[in-house]
């Protein structure tokens, strides 16, 4: 059951193969039995997961199902689940529940999904590796001496070791992107604004946008089906309708116009990678797609400007967590600075206080300027980079992380060379764009991603990209050993 | 040395908007503690703020009323720092584009003369909780209904030279966000809040000397203690080789004294910048057309209208005008046909009088302005006279109903038969043959003691006029 796909799910259960209790109870026991070696969820929620999977069988017998009805998922521990655990991989929220749904997680509901728990993160969503989890790392399934990716390594380990359908991620400066190469599933940022921030624990408030990682376009078109849409609870939520986005997968790709970024395939960038996404890019041309070569010449902007832009917000956004109403406070605080150091310094593991330090120093008086606003303005060259090139191209195609997953440890130590496994992810979150990554030739035994990055709105576009490609490929159909 | 007072202010005005700035939550005063804070106001983790649009109104009817440049587009930011009743660790506030730019105000000086004061800017915020120092043991205690309420800061230009000035400039402040409908100006409830900015340099000097801030001002007679406090405090500090320090002091009303509350130095670096959650606001050329239309008359325009509509001495057209409420009583008092000029007496006089002995606000006044109306024109056509109105006024107070069943109750009626009058004033001079010799001698005053004669004859109800009249023809006859 676990290998099929939510459509085959859905056909299955709507033609009474199975039902969907049966199918929570598989994923259930997959949870007990696989996840801890993997510690990919924070919190399993079996009691609410069957009851929710029995009332979507009531849903399927009266023909009322949709396409997500009694669909098993993970969600990310950064979305508010009512009632249950949000701990935002934090000790911070570690005895936080949350007294609502986010927009996401209620959209979810509504369509009838099924949710099995809360998966493991990168604390407040900072890593790129999944070790800055309270919880502790995520091991990847592929290889468990190694990291997963990060921020959502628990909810792209949990699709890869089939222990959900599929999973819910959110992605700042490439959380869904990165992790769903390294673990060799398929993960979409959608457009800022697509779906709605209301409910996702914010980090920096103007690049974190959820999406859905999947075992497959098909599987990512029905979820972000569910997830998108205008929501009057998100500002900054864009009041645009929603594509179908499934009936535009088959479209063909003939005349289809890829951008390669040269930027992208130069120093840092592992031979055997390149190779691996040069073999997909030969495949689309063979789908009737040509190829140019592009640059995006601020490309280098990218990393310097987001660990201004990114940290300035969280620094503000992570204020909340003081120890007066939610959430960890101190033992018997002397005086309110205390209290305020105490539960801060003890709260807050080692990554968060560093993006809160920085974050600060960047937004203080005599600073601003050197660092705020030049961010603000080196943002608007990257994005101009991008508008220039969809004047020529359609998609954009290129690795979506430098190398294949790397090992437990191997950088914790480095931020720096942390920071740079996202070169290439982080300048879509800056310009608001649209990213997936799907998996494509594995090098030694390890996923590798490619990414494709669409214009504003045109998630259809790389559903569609991507599908095509999923299928003439089996890669995205690959088990990782001991969880088929 | 002769030193010259400094003054500017900032007011908060709390704006009359039903729900918060950025959530659903009520904004009603008095509830019990945190009942009216939901998810949002409490800056629960996940949640996002929506703009209520009311406020907006609200602010673009202040910036229309002092003639501001309103932006086009203006930008929320983030006020940073952290305290128990900021639940997000932040205020929403506005920093470097303010929804109201320059305008001005003019206000009227004691000796007639009117000053215009430049208002710098007013922007829209978010107000925080409040703590509560004391009933805890020695903990404080936080109640964040307030959170998220409405707040309008208009920030004055330097421009007041006196205590005076300043005092008229925050009241005729607060008379406009009244009369714009868009704060209830409640100073106790801290729906309009005064800090205020003074300083003093010497007479001639063109450089403005150190400034103190004060706050905790919540009447308009504390503002003036406080800065009078405040203003020895400084020049003595000046004249005896001191030096003023830029700190903020707090007013203690009860010690009638400011002290100090933080300095400079200790002074925050809020690390403001623009909110990512928000939009910038931008307003079009038709919203403002719109709210332009939708504007109230202003006191000011109410006032010269009502000097050249109404004819009334420029006195009375600004005491009528000083509310809303009683402008609008004025003229529903005339709209019945009554003079205006009497109108404005009876408003401004007897019954402001009886309002004030009897501690009445002028919406809960026994004497509706159609009552009132009624009575004046029974004046006006004689039926009764002036001082008898009187009478008749403090029976409809009574709720013995309106002028004209007075009158005929008590029988209050006017003589103005001319022949009863003529019939009574034979009378009179008959039976004062001593007094017609001395008065008929040149001793003019004497017609006082006839017309008391007169009017004690007919329980003062002849008319005046003609009892005067009559009896001057007679006794010179």
């Amino acid at each position: 059951m676990h290998s099929k796909s939510i459509a085959e799910l859905g056909a299955a259960m709507r033609a009474g193969e199975f039902t969907s209790v049966e199918l929570t109870r598989h994923f259930i026991d997959r949870i007990d039995r696989l996840n801890g070696e993997l510690n990919a969820l924070i919190t399993a929620t079996p009691e609410q997961a069957l009851a929710e999977a029995e009332a979507a069988d009531r849903a399927i017998q009266s023909g009322k199902a949709g396409p997500l009805t009694g669909i098993p998922l993970v969600q990310k521990d950064i979305f508010c689940t009512r009632g249950v655990k949000t701990s935002c991989g934090s000790r911070m929220l570690d005895n936080f529940v949350s007294p609502y749904d986010a927009t996401v997680v209620e959209r979810l509901k509504q369509a009838g999904a099924v949710s099995l728990g809360k998966a493991n993160m990168d604390e407040f969503a900072m890593g790129s590796s999944n070790e800055t989890s309270y919880y502790g790392p995520v091991r990847n399934p592929w290889d468990r001496g190694r990291v997963p990716g990060g921020s959502s390594g628990g909810s792209a380990a949990a699709v890869a070791a089939r222990l959900a359908a599929a999973a819910t991620g959110t992605d700042t400066g490439g959380s869904i992107r990165q992790p769903a190469a390294l673990c060799g599933i398929t993960g979409l940022k959608p457009t800022y604004g697509r779906v709605s921030r209301y409910g996702m624990i914010a980090f920096a408030s103007s690049l974190d946008q959820a999406g859905p990682m999947t075992r497959s376009a098909e599987d990512a078109a029905l979820m972000l089906q569910a997830m998108a849409g205008f929501d009057p609870k998100d500002s900054t939520c864009a009041d645009q309708a929603v594509p179908d986005y499934s009936a535009m997968l088959n479209d063909s790709l003939q005349g289809l116009k890829i951008g390669l970024p040269r930027e992208y395939f130069y120093e840092g960038l592992d031979s055997d990678v390149t190779a691996s996404i040069e073999e997909a890019i030969d495949l689309y041309k063979q789908l009737g797609a040509e190829v140019v070569e592009i640059s995006l010449p601020n490309s280098g902007l990218a990393v310097p400007t987001y660990y201004v832009v990114a940290p300035a917000e969280c620094s503000s956004n992570l204020s909340r967590f003081d120890g007066v109403r939610f959430g960890y406070r101190c033992d018997d605080p002397k005086d309110l600075e205390d209290l305020y150091k105490r539960t801060r310094g003890e709260g807050f593991g080692a990554e968060v206080k560093r993006r809160i330090l920085i974050g600060t120093y960047a937004l203080s008086a005599g600073y601003y300027d050197a660092y705020y606003l030049k961010a603000q303005k080196t943002r608007h060259l990257i994005s101009d980079d991008f508008k220039h090139a969809f004047e020529t191209v359609d998609v954009i195609m290129g690795p979506t992380a430098p190398t294949p997953a790397f090992a437990l440890g191997e950088k914790v130590d480095d931020p720096v060379t942390m920071y740079l496994n996202d070169i290439y992810t982080i300048a879509t979150n800056l310009a608001g764009l649209p990213g997936i990554s799907i998996p494509v030739r594995a090098v030694d035994g390890l996923p590798v991603g490619l990414q494709i990055i669409g214009n504003y709105f045109n998630e259809g576009k790389l559903l569609n990209a991507a599908h095509r490609y999923q299928s003439e490929t089996d890669w995205h159909r690959q088990i990782p050993e001991g969880f088929a | 040395m002769q030193w010259e007072t400094v003054i500017g202010l900032e007011i908060h005005a709390q704006l009359a908007t039903r729900s918060k700035i950025f959530s659903g939550a009520s904004t009603a005063y008095g509830a019990d503690a945190n009942t009216q804070a939901c998810i949002i106001d409490l800056g629960f983790p996940g949640v996002l703020p929506v703009l209520n649009e009311a406020a907006v109104d609200m602010a673009l009817k202040f910036g229309i009323a002092v003639n501001s440049e309103i932006a086009s587009r203006s930008v929320f930011a983030r006020k940073n720092y952290f305290y128990p009743d900021l639940p997000k660790g932040y205020q929403i506030s506005q920093f470097e584009l303010p929804i109201v730019g320059k305008g001005s105000i003019s206000i009227d000086l004691e000796e007639g003369s009117q000053k215009v004061i430049g208002i710098t800017r007013a922007h829209l915020e978010e107000d925080a909780g409040k703590s509560l120092h004391e009933d805890f043991h020695g903990m404080s205690g936080i109640d964040l209904n307030r959170t998220g309420t409405p707040l309008l800061e208009i920030v004055s230009e330097p421009d007041m030279r006196s205590i005076k000035e300043a005092v008229a400039y925050a009241r005729k402040i607060h008379q406009l966000v009244v009369y714009l409908g868009i704060c209830d100006g409640n100073m106790q409830e801290g729906s309009f809040r005064v800090d205020a900015n003074i300083s003093i340099r010497p007479l001639g000097q063109e450089a403005f000397g150190t400034r103190t801030e004060l706050k905790n001002i919540n009447s308009f007679r504390f503002m003036e203690r406080a800065l009078n406090y405040e203003l020895e405090r400084q020049i003595d500090l000046m004249e005896g080789g001191g030096e003023v320090v830029q700190e903020t002091r707090l007013y203690d009303a009860d010690r009638d004294e400011t002290r100090s509350m933080r300095s400079k130095e200790e002074a925050n670096d809020y690390r403001y910048f623009p909110d990512p959650d928000l939009l910038p606001v931008e307003i079009s050329e038709e919203r403002l057309q719109r709210a332009r239309q939708a504007m109230p008359e202003l006191p000011d325009q109410k006032r010269q209208r009502f000097e050249t509509e109404y004819r009334l001495s420029s006195a009375d057209a600004l005491t009528l005008t000083q509310s809303r409420a009683l402008a609008d009583y004025f003229e529903l008092v005339v709209a019945t046909g009554a003079d205006a000029k009497m109108t404005a007496n009876w408003v401004t006089v007897e019954l402001a009088g009886a309002l004030n002995k009897a501690g009445l606000d002028l919406s809960q006044s026994p004497v509706r302005p159609k009552q009132l109306g009624g009575l004046l024109q029974r004046i006006a056509d004689n039926t009764i006279s002036g001082k008898l109105a009187k009478q008749v006024f403090e029976a409809i107070w009574n709720g013995e109903g309106d002028a004209d069943s007075v009158i005929e109750a008590k029988g209050l009626k006017q003589i103005t038969d001319s022949g009863e009058i003529e019939k009574i004033i034979d009378e009179v001079i008959a039976a004062n043959p001593k007094q017609v010799e001395q008065f008929r001698a040149g001793k003019d005053k004497l017609l006082g003691f006839f017309v008391g004669q007169v009017m004690k004859q007919t329980q003062g109800k002849a008319n005046p006029g003609q009892v005067n009249e009559i009896l001057l023809a007679k006794l010179k006859g």
